[in-house]
């Protein structure tokens, strides 16, 4: 288990004061300075040796993300735009950070805007957190009071702005950009890609969209160095990670520990153990709602990383847990989860907005058997119609879960069907 | 997707009151010039607070106030699921049915509601003190579930939970935010089993000599480049 003395967020259960003062007292703020004079060049290339990969769920790596903006300014300004829009099925970490440990955040902001040379910086954080929108409004204005950011940010010369933006409820807002879009004051519809953000961002100007633990992560890796945070998890796969583990386990929980860590060991250590014993166990899903769900057998011995949860088909996504025992109706489960993606398709492209409804409904009759044995099949495919023909993710997020279902519980959606109609035969006998 | 459009029944007019529009210029302020159509959803939101939802004549003033197409905004109003397009009662009890909540009772909360303010998803009482509607996802998965009450969470519910909490509700009170067992935060219930020393500032590498072998990798990878490949 990770030690505290290595853990990031030293308040991530708001135990301690969340201000200015007590994050003072944690090391936040401690020689920001002397990271912004070691340059942006430094800064994106310690970024990239420490090996971070984006917390958002794609796991892309953050200093090459970072590298890839403009090296120098022009007419058209550079922005940083941080992702609070979380909202991912299971995944609660960002709202501790935003809450709890606002000033690593916004420290995280100005370090990572002088990294991509950004006078200007926005927040999206979703509208249901408005408590937490209050906690680090305050923060950004103790900042600015304290001559952290503002004209002259950490009397360092560069002049650096923070504002906070709130959404109002749209899951899609999450992607960036439909981030961008919504931050513009239009409906939250995907773009197209390329151009990349990095060329046409917010305003038609480059824009880097990093989540809020990316971010807030970045000014304890610069101030230890990249070797500290490399040193932790397993190669590709490096240091910290806020997990949440949710559902049936004894003692649901967010928990900083090392990258890597053994699924079972996560929740065993951390989460008081699956209700009713490991054995108990029917599933999980690892990485946030739209990562394939994986049965028991697989969780026995799966490490919590990004590889190690490719390999076997599933993903870390936002390392969101989701556990699943044996009481559950695993079909109507993941039935709720294409609820939710109907619910939450933008309805631009075709294959996303009819097919989450598609699968919505068939889903609900395979919650009762109500189908036939070729219609998974049938179902099977249209995932795979849904999925890479759309211009964002969320079509793929939707198929993930129907997949995963498939793959791993085709006997018992074989089982209800066959029940089904064996009580219907049952019934016409009877009648 | 889903479909939704402003209520039949509309107010003849809206106008944000003193306070709301001083708010409203602060918020315009944030963005850079010409680009105030971004403060649409911010200013959408004053209007919801103060009228408890979002009107025709609200959404057109919205529109001359930001110089946008009246049709743009109410674009944004029906996209975003946080405008009530009708209005709503007075204390709206969101109940969030996602999976995380779900596998920990959240059915019980909607029986809590049904039973407390015989009102089901989607209803009010005929008071129109009370609605209850369904959340996508709240965001507190491990303080399942979880209900929000205007801008408030209450999380870790139970059917008895639920039901204490809509009876103090229902007395007008405002009972304390957050986990209704105590939890702190998203804190395993019980003794603590990470964090459990006073947190101290990290260790601070050695940035002279981190620039120094910056600058020294930066010239041997230039003198690489520039040297003739044999």
């Amino acid at each position: 288990m990770l030690a505290d003395k290595d853990r990031i967020f030293t308040n991530l259960y708001g135990r301690h004061d969340w201000r200015l003062a007590g994050a003072r007292a944690r090391g936040d703020w401690d020689g920001t300075k002397e990271i912004l004079e070691m340059g942006p060049d430094w800064i994106v290339d310690e970024m990239k040796r420490s090996g971070l990969r984006g917390r958002g769920g794609a796991g892309f790596p953050t200093g090459l993300k970072w590298s890839f903006m403009p090296k120098t300014e022009s007419d058209r300004p550079h922005y940083l735009v941080v992702n609070a829009d979380e909202g991912e099925p299971g995944t609660c970490k960002d709202r501790d950070m935003l809450r709890f440990d606002p000033h690593k955040l916004v420290e995280g902001c100005l370090i990572a805007s002088f990294a991509m040379r950004a006078h200007a910086c926005y927040i999206y954080i979703r509208g249901e957190f408005y408590n937490e929108a209050s906690n680090l409004q305050i923060a950004i204005d103790e900042a600015y009071a304290a001559g952290l950011i503002g004209n002259d940010a950490c009397g360092s010369g560069w002049k650096f702005d923070l504002y906070l933006h709130r959404g109002a409820g749209a899951y899609i807002c999450g992607e960036e950009t439909a981030l961008i879009e919504s931050l513009e004051g239009k409906k939250g519809q995907p773009r197209l890609k390329p151009p990349f953000p990095a060329g046409v961002g917010l305003y038609g100007c480059p824009t880097t969209v990093n989540n809020v633990e990316s971010i807030a992560v970045a000014p304890t890796i610069l101030r230890r160095g990249a070797s500290w945070f490399a040193g932790i998890g397993r190669a590709n796969n490096t240091g910290t990670k806020v997990f949440c583990i949710s559902g049936n386990v004894n003692k649901p929980c967010n928990v900083e520990d090392a990258m890597s860590i053994p699924l079972k060991e996560l929740i065993e250590k951390h989460a008081g153990g699956v209700r009713g014993g490991w054995d108990n166990l029917q599933a999980i899903i690892p990485g946030g709602a739209s990562v394939p769900v994986i049965p028991k057998s697989i969780c026995d011995t799966v490490l919590m990383d990004f590889d190690s949860l490719r390999d076997v088909k599933s993903g870390l996504g936002t390392a969101a847990v989701m556990v699943m025992d044996k009481s559950v109706d695993i079909v109507a489960c993941i039935s709720r989860l294409s609820t939710f993606y109907k619910h939450e398709s933008c309805g631009q492209c075709t294959p996303c907005r009819e097919g989450t409804g598609w699968l919505a409904r068939v889903m609900k009759r395979m919650v009762k058997g109500e189908a036939t044995l070729a219609e998974i099949d049938t179902l099977e495919q249209v995932t795979y119609q849904i999925e890479g023909h759309t211009i964002c993710a969320l079509g793929d997020a939707a198929a993930w879960p129907v997949q995963g279902l498939i793959r791993h519980f085709r006997p018992e959606l074989e089982r209800r069907i066959r029940d089904y109609r064996d009580a219907k035969v049952r019934d016409k006998a009877a009648a | 997707m889903s479909s939704r459009a402003l209520a039949k029944d509309q107010p003849a007019s809206f106008a944000f009151n003193a306070e709301m529009m001083a708010q409203a210029k602060r918020i315009i302020a944030k963005y850079p010039a010409g680009r105030q159509a971004s403060a649409v959803i911010p200013l959408l939101d004053l209007a919801q607070r103060q009228e408890g939802w979002v009107t025709r004549p609200a959404v057109e003033e919205i529109a001359k106030i930001l110089d946008m197409a009246p049709m743009r905004v109410l674009e944004v109003a029906t996209f975003y699921t946080m405008f009530n397009l009708a209005p709503v009662g007075k204390t709206h009890v969101q109940i969030c049915t996602s999976v995380s909540c779900w596998l920990r009772g959240s059915n019980d909360v909607i029986r809590a509601c049904k039973e407390k303010l015989g009102i089901g998803m989607g209803q009010a009482t005929p008071d129109g003190l009370f609605s209850v509607g369904e959340l996508e996802c709240a965001g507190a998965c491990v303080n399942a579930p979880v209900v929000q009450v205007g801008d408030d969470y209450y999380e870790d519910l139970d059917l008895a939970g639920a039901g204490k909490l809509l009876d103090a509700l229902k007395r007008g009170e405002k009972p304390a935010v957050g986990s209704v067992t105590g939890r702190d935060g998203s804190a395993p219930a019980g003794a603590p089993i990470t964090l459990t020393e006073k947190p101290v500032p990290p260790p601070k590498q050695d940035f002279a000599a981190a620039k120094v072998a910056f600058e020294k990798a930066k010239a041997d990878a230039a003198a690489k480049a520039a040297a003739p490949k044999a």
